[in-house]
């Protein structure tokens, strides 16, 4: 299966997945436009290269590796949308046709350019916010003003909590899931910038114990491998 | 009676509101280390000061957005039927998590009073909290109490009495956000300001920018306009934050209360590595944690087991040592029925139920029960649900009514239900005693061992097959861990004998009237009638002695009389004489499984309607007819 094909696949599952980050393979195969089994097929390839969860009757879930992958597609289209827009001044209607043809063979160099070029854009011409770049800067000004900086990636990691190993700390970047399950980990205080620590974790894929403002908290895996934290 | 004041008592889960409940009314409410045991609010009376005042237990709560159903019984408690004060009962070992709460109830300007409890604990935490400077940060008085040992409790009724008698000025404690957000609540509290609504408005602002889908229903009913507005104001803070709304707001109350922690908490010299540090890491290790779980459950039956019937053995003995032999109809109805209804009541209560009550509450009480949630979670996601349904269903053991109750800890519907219908196939105290007492007791406890774990494979299986058939999944275990306590001996006794209680005072009469009245349908042959209308089920498919018919019947009132009242109809106590091992399986198993008893039945119509309590009855009759019938054919073949 061809890279485009796979990072397209990963752009409508980051597009279509519900808040609890699954989708149907019937709504991948209708927005592809491709066949029920060919997409069935496409996730088997993918998830053995670890880009999704896939089971066939619960649907497709983007892993760690995957959503990283998509974002950066997703950021690579936008940013060639604005540059589509704001610089060859195309007519809207043209430009997410041709951004989905180039974000394919767009470098990662290619693409910091393009965003200082284009003055660090948050949005698409379309309104949809544009996924902040993976380089180590501390905002986008810094990367603005100084010139030829050679930027490097962020060295640290964006892992899921159930990744740490037990006595680690970490700090929580983000949190994925449904709208009920987001509320109740906020309220419990695990909002992001909070610094946690994993203490255990129950064998076979169960349930994780962490430390959070000095409360003991048992979440669930399925929950946790949703909770993105960085190493501290 | 005038009531002059009510107090309502809120906070965090697991935090001490029903233990400083107890202290004030005198009352039982059931407490036990484990968060969500309180699930329906409770009231009690004080007479303090020449005053009497009403006050009001709710659930724990971690938000006013609710998240699980007892949740919305504290929230709509304290924000529509304004209580007089509210005392909000804060942890002190855990300051910041608990003050995000009391956040909250300052931004719905309710009356408070603030217990600082488990102060004990914080100290040796080594945590000391400046009460002082808290009280003046918070603008509301503190009061710091250690509620098992009733210390500061009576002065968080005069505090809450002093803020009562000041309630004119409706203080606006509430926290200032950012100024994106507060530009938004001001607009929305324009709107709001214009209709009429029973929710605080700044509240209800807040409430409606949170995306809360309770708020959102009521007042979206009659304004849907309000609803759009809150709802593009609340995209654009999503916007600027790239953040929901929701989690700006929390992010932004909890980083006030952290200020504020900062600000009131010193540390002193802890002591050495808790001793509860040291008992996690052994109670939750993946073997030695499973391998424990196991040796006290086995334990429990085993000591239950040789503890019931030892116990029953004496107390019979007993009484048959003063029969005084009496013959004719009278003395048998008078011997037969009531003396032998007594002492065999007397025997599975104080053999059985009461020391598994106590045993129960010891666990409860020491904080073990959240510990098997956590060990069994993985295990439960094979029924569909997850760990925190193995508090009701420990609980099931003991009784399967306040089980059925406590499921409500379950936070969807389809896990609830669940957890629910599995809950009535645990074995409660009173089926206990029939696998022990009959099973056990002439068989052998490897026996009545067998029933067991045949039970939990039905449970299994059942589980299984409802996961499978119910739409959706569940959404996994999210739980505070309470630390460990060692259990006080007078709050474990109280809490068995107030469990025990309702107990002894309806079954003991239940089961000698029953039995007189047994004894009388044997005297006068109605007995065989009833029994052999049944007889095509008990006799014909299920193999057992006509006889038995009756029992079921009243073992739908009360399962335990089925044992008792066997011996009655049976005419002896020696049941080994009238029923065969084989026999004697089919009973308990049929026992164990055919329908829940009736106090179950009510509990579980209003917690879960008609329909879905008729189809686990039925189902589980079903079950049972069609188990017992097999079991009787096999076991007949081996034993």
């Amino acid at each position: 299966m061809p890279q485009e094909h796979i990072e397209e696949y990963l752009e409508a599952i980051y597009d279509i997945a519900g808040k609890d980050g699954t989708a149907k393979t019937s709504e991948i195969a209708e927005h592809l436009k491709n066949a029920p089994a060919s997409v069935t097929e496409a996730f088997q390839r993918m998830k053995q290269k670890g880009l999704v969860q896939y089971e066939s009757h619960k649907g497709v879930t983007l892993t760690l590796k995957g959503y990283k992958a998509a974002i950066k597609m997703k950021r690579k289209h936008r940013l060639l949308e604005v540059f589509l827009d704001k610089m060859l001044h195309l007519p809207h209607e043209l430009i997410h046709e041709q951004a989905c043809k180039m974000e394919h063979v767009l470098t990662d160099e290619t693409e910091t350019a393009l965003c200082k070029t284009l003055k660090g854009p948050t949005q698409c011409p379309h309104g949809s916010p544009i996924p902040p770049c993976n380089l180590e800067v501390k905002n986008c000004q810094e990367c603005l003003t100084e010139q030829n900086v050679h930027l490097q990636k962020r060295n640290t990691e964006i892992i899921a909590i159930t990744n740490l190993k037990p006595g680690e700390k970490a700090k929580i970047v983000f949190v994925r899931g449904g709208r009920g399950v987001m509320q109740r980990l906020c309220d419990l205080g695990l909002t992001n910038g909070t610094s946690i620590s994993l203490e255990r974790t129950a064998p076979l894929n169960g349930p994780i114990q962490i430390c959070v403002r000095g409360c003991k908290l048992v979440i669930g895996r399925g929950i946790a491998e949703k909770i993105f934290v960085q190493k501290m | 009676m005038n009531i002059d004041l009510v107090i309502a008592l809120a906070g965090n889960a697991n935090v001490g509101k029903s233990s400083i409940f107890n202290q004030l009314t005198g009352l039982g409410q059931i407490i036990g280390n484990w968060p969500g045991k309180t699930v329906e609010k409770a009231e009690g009376m004080l007479f303090h000061h020449n005053k009497h005042i009403k006050i009001i237990d709710l659930p724990g709560i971690y938000s006013l957005s609710t998240y699980s159903q007892e949740e919305i019984v504290s929230r709509d408690y304290i924000a529509l039927e304004h209580p007089d004060v509210v005392v909000n009962v804060v942890d002190a070992t855990s300051l910041e998590r608990n003050l995000f709460f009391t956040l909250q109830l300052l931004e719905m300007g309710a009356p408070l009073v603030i217990a600082l409890n488990l102060i004990d604990a914080a100290k040796k935490k080594g945590i000391i909290i400046n009460e002082k400077k808290l009280q003046e940060l918070l603008n509301a008085p503190v009061v710091p109490t250690i509620a098992t040992q009733g210390v500061g409790v009576h002065e968080i009724v005069d505090e809450a009495i002093n803020q009562a008698s000041k309630t004119s000025s409706t203080n606006q404690n509430g926290i200032r956000y950012g100024p994106e957000i507060e530009k938004r609540i001001e607009k929305l509290q324009q709107v709001l300001k214009k209709i009429s609504i029973d929710y605080p408005i700044r509240w209800t602002a807040i409430k409606l920018l949170e995306g809360d889908s309770e708020i959102i229903t009521t007042v979206g009913k009659k304004h849907p306009d309000i609803i759009i507005a809150a709802k593009i104001l609340a995209e654009e803070i999503t916007e600027i934050h790239k953040e929901p709304c929701s989690t700006v707001i929390a992010s932004e109350r909890y980083a006030v209360a952290a200020r504020i922690v900062k600000q009131v908490r010193t540390f002193t010299e802890s002591e050495k590595p808790s001793a509860t540090e040291r008992l996690d890491a052994l109670t939750m290790h993946s073997v030695t944690g499973y391998l424990l779980m196991f040796v006290i459950m086995l334990g429990i039956l085993l000591f239950m087991s040789f503890f019931g019937g030892w116990f029953s053995g004496t107390i019979e003995n007993l009484f048959e040592s003063i029969n005084p032999g009496w013959t004719g109809i009278w003395a048998d109805l008078f011997w037969n029925g009531g003396i032998v209804g007594l002492y065999a009541t007397l025997a599975v209560a104080f053999g059985f139920i009461l020391p598994f009550y106590l045993i129960l509450g010891f666990l409860e009480d020491s904080g073990y029960l959240p510990k098997i949630a956590y060990l069994m979670d993985r295990p439960c996601h094979l029924m569909g649900i997850h760990g925190k349904a193995c508090i009701p269903l420990l609980l099931a053991f003991g009784c399967n009514v306040p089980a059925c109750v406590g499921c409500r800890i379950m936070e969807t519907k389809r896990d609830r239900f669940i957890a629910i219908f599995l809950s009535t196939l645990i074995p409660c105290s009173a089926r206990t005693v029939v696998i022990l007492g009959l099973v056990g007791a002439y068989i052998g406890v490897q026996w009545a061992l067998l029933l067991y774990l045949f039970d939990f494979a039905l449970i299994l299986l059942i589980g299984r097959i409802l996961n499978r058939f119910l739409p959706g999944s569940s959404i996994g275990i999210i739980m505070e861990l309470p630390p460990y306590r060692f259990p006080s001996a007078k709050v474990v006794i109280k809490q068995a004998w107030n469990r025990f209680k309702p107990f002894l005072l309806t079954a003991l009469p239940f089961i000698i009237i029953g039995s007189v009245i047994i004894e009388a349908m044997r005297l006068t042959g109605l007995l065989s009638l009833v029994s052999n209308a049944l007889s095509p089920i008990t006799v014909v498919w299920l193999g057992l002695p006509a006889f038995t018919g009756f029992l079921f019947i009243f073992g739908v009132l009360r399962k335990e009389a089925a044992l008792v009242l066997l011996m009655t109809a049976a005419g002896t106590t020696d049941i080994s004489a009238v029923m065969s091992p084989v026999e004697m399986i089919v009973f308990a198993l049929v026992i164990m499984i055919y329908i829940p008893c009736v106090a179950t039945i009510a509990a579980l119509i209003r917690e879960i309607g008609w329909k879905k309590t008729g189809l686990i009855s039925f189902t589980e009759i079903g079950l049972a007819v069609f188990i017992g019938g097999v079991a009787f054919r096999l076991l007949s073949l081996v034993m």
